[in-house]
């Protein structure tokens, strides 16, 4: 039992990081927070990627001639492309959370909500009157 | 010609990708009518190639493309068989209809300087939506999905220039939307661990001998939530209305008629070509999972719809309830009821499209939404008006519209399965889009229009010609129903067969 946990203890860190992950995100009411958090979450695919591909006593996957085993290149391959998307993920958020600021004065999700529920009562007592 | 047929299956992705970035060059010199030109061909080229994708493998067979002619499954390659290039010529339809409305309502709703770039991930969207359903490689659907969510949440936030809450609406839908990206991902990590592949045909076979696999289960389950959340299934719905509310509505029409059918089309592929009703956790989902959520996602849908007061929120909330209509068909797991998600996917993107445009119509008119300032608006402006009330109409699912069609086969499927108090729960539901379609109705046509509305004129003729296009269409395919129910028959018996 005890084996069987230290053995895979990869895929317990990867666990552990990716609920870590998804609780900032759900917890947290600072938009850059959440924004951290999905960072996380993604990482920890990313490694759950990288560590599957790994074949015990491989090499690198680097074509040297001689015959002998190696790691699966192709998780690493799809994973380049996912890390791509991760970035560009962050940079688009960070840029929104940059106009929310500018146009509302906060980052705070609780004091969004607030203000735009003003607005949402503001904007029914305007479209009835 | 002999040089680009054999080609046309990556063409349908490769040209609006290229044309992407040389859309941008258009900013040198501020061409902006010229952009606009420019990826309105674009769609009507994808519409072409879709149409003769469709046309070769309904009359001829499925086609298997290998990219950079590395054979399947080592290389990605791109299929198309009956189910996605009907889904293709939706997507590539819808678009190449809303273009010629988006010129005026764009350059009302949107910043001069900023309409080059609004089209360039106009084109974005539209390659990742096309990539979507026609790859057949199960990372690469998890790419595209990505390419067209990132710039459909830049497009969202795009409508900050008439409310500021498209801001928080498109950041809303980035975090959920990549949370469920994310999510499809592992699922696809979890598989491929198993299985050692990615080709989407090849991971059905292999998936076979390994139906009591714990990682396969959790995998399975990882890739239904995250499409589930992309399609914004019921307890999963809390990014749609606002997302759809605030975004231009150009943005509006094209992602209500389209993205969220490219979602279901691949939770579709995987319930049935990846894995199967033979398998006993599938059919535990169906029971147990999609079916209940369906139901309630239907009322839910609908009566908070009622509620509402802008309008185009009103209309989201009802496509969570249609959505609701999709996900029954496919948990009932029979031919008719496949069929019913099949068409409805179709012909939700007609009527919604039909819907949404008419709301841009009045957007460019009135410059709000809200069901308040609609007073008397059938009288000044009566044919986009007369579109919203026809499209609403089939939205109710009226004999003799394309809603009905759909709803037809969906409590044909309920009766297959023995489930009659379902399709009781069906008419029911329909029951209550008649009341929010009628306090639309109401508003327009009955109540006195006020000083405001008395100066407002018809909208031109160039946002009135697709819109009822849109119309025709949604009583064309009411009435012939030979093409759609044909595909559609002949996709849920390859589905169930098995296939």
């Amino acid at each position: 039992m005890i084996e069987a946990l230290i053995s895979h203890y990869n895929y317990w860190l990867i666990i552990i990081l990716m609920m870590l992950g998804l609780y900032v995100v759900v917890s947290r009411g600072n938009l850059v927070k959440k924004i951290v958090g999905l960072n996380i979450f993604q990482t920890s695919v990313f490694l759950l990627y990288i560590s599957l591909s790994k074949v015990s006593g491989g090499t690198a996957p680097i074509l040297t001639g001689k015959p002998e085993s190696f790691s699966n290149p192709l998780p690493h391959v799809l994973i380049l492309t996912a890390i791509v998307v991760g970035i560009s993920t962050t940079a688009l958020g960070l840029a929104l959370v940059v106009r929310i600021r500018e146009s509302y004065g906060t980052i705070e999700e609780d004091d969004i909500l607030i203000a735009e529920r003003s607005q949402d009562v503001s904007e029914r007592n305007g479209g009835s009157a | 010609m002999n040089l680009i047929v054999p080609h046309l299956p990556v063409l349908q992705v490769a040209i609006p990708l290229i044309a992407a970035p040389i859309c941008v060059l258009f900013t040198f010199g501020g061409h902006r009518k010229l952009a606009w030109l420019f990826t309105l061909s674009i769609s009507w080229i994808c519409l072409l190639i879709a149409g003769a994708l469709l046309s070769r493998v309904v009359l001829e067979t499925d086609i298997s493309y290998a990219i950079g002619s590395w054979p399947p499954p080592f290389g990605i390659e791109y299929r198309v068989d009956p189910i996605n290039a009907f889904v293709l010529l939706i997507i590539s339809g819808v678009s190449a209809i809303a273009l010629p409305f988006a010129r005026l309502s764009v350059e009302k709703e949107i910043e001069s300087d900023r309409h080059v770039l609004f089209y360039t991930c106009y084109l974005l969207c539209l390659t990742g939506l096309l990539g979507v359903t026609i790859t057949g490689d199960a990372f690469n659907i998890f790419v595209f999905l990505e390419i067209s969510s990132l710039s459909t949440y830049v497009l969202i936030a795009t409508g900050v220039r008439q409310d500021r809450r498209a801001l928080t609406a498109a950041y809303n839908y980035l975090i959920l939307g990549t949370i469920g990206a994310t999510f499809f991902v592992i699922g696809i990590g979890l598989l491929y661990m198993v299985t050692g592949t990615l080709n989407i045909a090849d991971l059905a076979e292999r998936l076979k001998p390994l139906s009591d696999n714990r990682v396969v289960h959790a995998g399975f389950a990882f890739i239904i939530i995250g499409t589930c959340l992309k399609l914004a299934l019921f307890p999963m719905h809390a990014w749609l209305p606002n997302a759809y509310t605030y975004a231009p509505s150009l943005v509006t029409v094209f992602l209500a008629a389209t993205s969220t059918k490219v979602s279901v089309y691949v939770l579709l592929r995987f319930l049935f070509t990846v894995f199967g009703p033979t398998y006993d956790f599938v059919n535990l989902t169906f029971e147990f999972v999609l079916l209940p959520l369906a139901i309630v996602a239907m009322f839910a849908g609908s009566v908070t719809a009622i509620f509402q007061t802008n309008v185009k929120r009103l209309f989201a909330y009802s496509s969570v309830a249609q959505l609701g209509y999709m996900m029954l068909g496919v948990s009932l797991c029979n031919i008719p009821g496949l069929m019913a998600t099949i068409l409805h996917i179709f012909n939700h993107a007609l009527m919604k499209g039909a819907l949404f445009m008419a709301l841009g119509c009045v957007v460019y008119r009135l410059g709000a939404i809200s069901l308040g300032s609609m007073k008397g608006l059938g009288r000044r402006m009566p044919w986009t008006m007369g579109a919203l009330t026809l499209a609403g109409l089939s939205l109710i699912g009226v004999p003799g519209t394309v809603g009905f069609i759909s709803k037809w086969h969906l409590i044909l499927g309920t009766l297959e399965s023995g489930y009659w108090p379902i399709a009781i729960l069906i008419v029911g539901s329909s029951l209550l889009a008649v009341i929010y379609i009628w306090n639309i109705v109401e508003v327009a046509y009955l109540e006195k229009e006020t000083s405001r509305e008395q100066t407002l004129k018809e909208v031109p003729m160039t946002m009135l010609a697709p819109l009822w296009v849109l119309v025709i269409l949604n009583f064309y395919f009411g009435i012939d129903t030979d093409l759609t129910t044909r595909v559609a028959r002949n996709v849920a018996a390859t589905f169930l067969g098995g296939g």
